[in-house]
């Protein structure tokens, strides 16, 4: 165990390294570019390989590239990088290959506000690439949480073989607290299975098709010699672009992934929910306001508890429906304008109201802006 | 050189069930594919620890029936696969084989980072002219002045030299060939594979289906005496006036550092 005080981007990048991660590429990007500097610092010491790319879609392939040969690989930037790399995301996804992004997120759309915090990309993790596709993505409220979920990223990249986001934002990535990092010996690891060497008939997309049983994946160079294909392919990775039964079986399966370890994927913290009138739910920067927000309500006898999503997808919703059976009504505060609150609104299902509360000027939301939304919109408090 | 018979070059690099190839009559991607891996041979690759990086498109096929570790990606983007591969493990071989518009359109920023990098990955670029596969568009190789369906009065652009492109941006091994100069092909993708460092080899490969028909240029036959008599090799090019070049097109080795 060792104590540091680390900015959120750092403590990424010992994660990264703890967990096995030996293969970056990156490009420059505020305000995740702490992470490839520390990586491009960290990873010959371990052994591993750093390249600075031309571009965020040269970064997420070389990732995918050294993942099929083997690698743990991870890649970091902000919005308009991770626009660039839901093309191969999809890549990632349709060939199973394991990496993490890592979305800094910053103010949006375009170059935006490159200096300042939004959650603005929830939505654009979940949904950016076309195709239908599963999602996992976790949200850090602190550096701990940081340090925490990039490990359960990788990890979950490994055990489902699919691309995996880590949200932070500008002000979880630059912000220094004091955390206390495990020995690299308590860490609980995941690593892709690999095919027994002598498996003549290795299929490396032979899955269940209800997602519990994940394909064994080999590594390029190993003597396997098999195809890793873009197109629908069948179990073997060969073209089936004239087969609608295969495609049908592939996509179904890929989308089974999520839905079948979903118990496992799905992280949140209940705070003072028990008892509460009102709910909140948040994730990210947004959730410590939260949870300041619970605090000063609670100081004025107001019920109010917090649900924390630290996995934004798959989407909570069984917490969400849980705790809509005991409150009169739901908060949601986002640093974008409104994204989040939708899925919270269809597990409510219209059974209380849901009320959104959005920044989008690149500061955070703050408690007593919750706290006067919960006072004068709820309880009616003039 | 001693050329490999057909059938052997079937048994040992073929996954016969996966034939038939989906080209069209003419084109000239079989005998490329033929010729490039007689150079295979010849460098004495190790097909376990070979990893082919194929692009999208007519020559985004020209792994998929061949046994080795192979992956097909994205549009534009085998470069950037491939080095992440050669990067992590740099005991493999890799090889990218692609066409024109991934490596030079869509990929062409990649292309150029790789040879200013000198990753050492050699690529393999299949220059048919046009965009095949998805029904005869220009490329950035289509010469000015041709046709295509995206350009049905004449394409009005410069085209790249794909071998001066490499050459610009760094790469430390350019070479040229054509699917009619295959004895040629096999020994400069003998010596690319043998080359430490980014290598190019640029393939010019008839496609009569689509450039032929739209350009007029005839069948396979008059594409393929076209590359034979306008072909001068590298050395020849050397020692002649600039003014008999025009038209021509330089083979063999351009650049080897």
């Amino acid at each position: 165990m060792t104590r540091k005080l680390l900015q959120g981007n750092e403590a990424c990048v010992e994660a990264a390294i703890a967990a096995g991660v030996r293969f970056f590429a990156g490009y420059p990007i505020t305000p995740a570019t702490e992470i490839a500097e520390g990586m491009a610092n960290r990873l010959p010491e371990v052994g591993g390989v750093f390249i600075q790319m031309e571009d965020e879609i040269g970064s997420i392939a070389a990732c995918i590239g050294a993942s099929v040969a083997g690698a743990k690989a991870l890649t970091a930037t902000s919005g308009p990088g991770a626009s660039l790399m839901l093309e191969n995301l999809g890549f990632a996804v349709i060939s199973e290959t394991p990496v993490v992004i890592v979305n800094v997120m910053r103010g949006g759309p375009s170059t935006g506000l490159p200096t300042f915090p939004a959650q603005m990309d929830v939505m654009q993790a979940r949904w950016g690439a076309h195709g239908d596709y599963p999602m996992v993505a976790y949200a850090p409220s602190s550096v701990r949480e940081t340090y925490e979920l990039t490990i359960r990223a990788i990890n979950t990249a490994e055990l489902l073989r699919t691309p995996v986001f880590l949200l932070s934002d500008a002000m979880i990535g630059h912000m220094r607290e004091a955390i206390t990092l495990p020995d690299p010996s308590e860490l609980q690891l995941i690593e892709r299975k690999r095919p027994d060497p002598d498996n003549a008939d290795f299929a490396p997309h032979r899955g269940s098709q209800d997602g519990f049983i994940i394909p064994e994946m080999a590594r390029f160079g190993d003597g396997f010699r098999f195809h890793v294909d873009s197109n629908v392919h069948d179990e073997y990775g060969f073209p089936a672009t004239e087969r609608n039964d295969i495609a049908d079986k592939l996509i179904r399966r890929l989308n089974n992934k999520t839905k079948a370890h979903a118990d496992e994927l799905i992280i949140v913290e209940e705070d003072q929910l028990e008892d509460a009138d009102v709910a909140i739910f948040a994730f990210g920067s947004s959730a410590r306001s939260a949870l300041e927000a619970v605090d000063m309500a609670r100081q004025r006898g107001l019920k109010v508890g917090l649900l924390k999503a630290m996995t934004l997808w798959p989407f909570p919703e069984e917490y969400v429906d849980k705790w809509t059976r005991r409150v009169k009504a739901w908060v949601v505060p986002e640093m974008n304008l409104g994204q989040m609150v939708r899925e919270v609104s269809l597990a409510v299902n219209g059974r209380v109201p849901v009320y959104p509360l959005n920044r989008v000027d690149g500061l955070l939301i703050e408690p007593h802006q919750i706290l006067s939304l919960i006072e004068k919109q709820i309880f009616a408090i003039a | 050189m001693s050329p490999t018979h057909t059938a052997n070059l079937l048994d040992r690099y073929f996954l016969k069930e996966r034939l038939p190839t989906i080209w069209c009559p003419g084109c000239g991607l079989g005998t490329a594919n033929g010729a490039i891996l007689r150079g295979f041979e010849a460098a004495g690759v190790d097909q376990d620890k070979t990893v082919l990086v194929n692009g999208i498109g007519c020559s985004g096929r020209t792994a998929a029936y061949l046994d080795f570790d192979v992956l097909k990606g994205t549009h534009g983007r085998a470069i950037a696969f491939a080095t992440g591969i050669k990067l992590y493990r740099p005991e493999l071989t890799v090889v990218v084989m692609a066409g024109d518009g991934d490596t030079l359109a869509i990929g062409g920023n990649h292309f150029i980072h790789a040879a200013r990098r000198n990753v050492d990955i050699k690529v393999i670029l299949f220059n048919n002219f046009i965009y095949g596969m998805t029904g005869g568009q220009v490329s950035p190789t289509t010469p000015a002045g041709a046709r295509g369906s995206t350009a049905p009065h004449g394409y009005n652009e410069r085209s790249f030299d794909a071998c001066k492109l490499a050459e610009a941006a760094g790469a430390s091994f350019v070479a040229r060939s054509t699917s009619y100069h295959v004895q040629l092909l096999s020994k400069i993708v003998r010596d690319a594979l043998l080359h430490k460092g980014f290598a190019l080899v640029e393939v010019l490969t008839q496609c009569p289906q689509q450039y032929g028909r739209w350009n007029k240029s005839g069948d396979a036959f008059d594409m393929l005496t076209w590359f034979k008599d306008n072909a001068v090799r590298a050395e020849q090019a050397a020692k002649m006036p600039a003014d008999d070049l025009v038209g021509k097109f330089t083979i063999g080795e351009l650049v080897k550092q």
